[in-house]
């Protein structure tokens, strides 16, 4: 019985991987989806272009008319500040324009694993 | 050149605009409230009595639906201006383009009469950078781009409506989504897009 949970264990091994990682093909569906409207990887629109969000310190984006709340901001875009500020923007930075709340988990984890890949 | 400018002699304007002078804002520790004016303008009903909160984050939300629209208007502006577009899709363009002109000037009166500044409109050539419009060279090219905005459009107003505090705002966030939802099924129609096999499928 022991060596059967050991094999179902690492059976789900991967799988549970890639969910902490995140899908970045579902994330894109997602950005397709429910960002595009406001945003895209290489324009600035009515939101700020996204490609090399990660790692890029927020409100700094030139070209871009940030609120006071994001350019005042001093934090770095990475997947701890992502995940807060796609669950609830306005609770992360108060005074901020976007108030789009990302609300499943795994959506997030998918959307961020995608921002990721726009170097 | 097809120009969609004809379509403002059938634009609504919003009857508040009228009625400035019966416009009261009041600020309170940093919270507007919320006119009844503002609430008919973008409900579309002057008989709406109640005079809800709204807070500075409902007027930074209304902001971006209005650069939205500001998008939408420029974005048909773009597609009619190509020459691509082939009665009768231009017509339906046409009139797309006036709800979303209906849409913008509901936005601006609402915004103004909460004490806010509405948002400007950028340039043509600043729309048609952001939305490559270089790379359309065919109908079901602006079509395309058309759609996607469109219900992205739905599905951002759709993903606003829990962070509105009134609650009236949120059902007109509501009716805007509706709005973007029959431009994008028409769209899609047209382009001989299949319909989502699933329920549910916006604003998810």
């Amino acid at each position: 019985m022991k060596r059967v949970l050991i094999v179902v264990a690492l059976l789900a091994f991967p799988t549970a991987q890639a969910r902490a990682e995140g899908d970045p093909a579902r994330g894109q569906e997602i950005y397709e989806s429910r960002c595009i409207a406001c945003h895209s990887p290489d324009a600035n629109r009515v939101g700020p272009m996204h490609r090399g969000v990660f790692g890029r310190k927020a409100g700094s984006l030139p070209g871009y008319a940030y609120s006071k709340a994001l350019k005042g901001a001093d934090f770095v875009w990475n997947d701890e500040t992502l995940d807060r500020w796609l669950t609830n923007p306005q609770a992360f930075v108060p005074g901020q324009k976007m108030n789009f709340k990302v609300t499943k988990a795994e959506d997030r984890t998918d959307l961020i694993a995608y921002l990721k890949t726009l170097r | 050149m097809s120009k969609l400018e004809t379509a403002d002699t059938t634009i609504i304007r919003p009857t508040s605009e009228l009625d400035l002078g019966r416009r009261q804002m009041f600020r309170v520790a940093g919270m507007t409230t919320l006119s009844a004016a503002a609430i008919a303008v973008l409900g579309g009903c002057r008989s709406m009595a109640a005079t809800p909160m709204a807070s500075e984050g409902d007027v930074n939300t209304l902001n971006v639906a209005l650069g939205l629209e500001h998008e939408a208007i420029n974005a048909y502006q773009l597609g009619a201006e190509s020459g691509l577009l082939q009665k009768p899709v231009l017509d339906v363009a046409v009139q797309f383009q006036s709800h979303h002109k209906q849409h913008r000037d509901a936005l601006v009166a609402a915004i103004k009469s909460m004490g806010g500044a509405p948002v400007a409109e950028k340039s043509m050539d600043d729309y048609a950078k952001e939305l490559n419009a270089g790379a359309l060279k065919s109908q079901a090219d602006v079509l395309t781009l058309a759609a996607k905005l469109e219900k992205g459009a739905a599905n951002a107003y759709l993903g606003v409506i829990p962070s509105f505090e009134s609650k009236d705002l949120a059902q007109v966030a509501g009716r805007l989504a509706a709005d973007e939802t029959m431009h994008w099924t028409v769209l899609a129609s047209a382009l001989k897009q299949a319909l989502p096999e699933k329920a549910l499928t916006f604003g998810a």
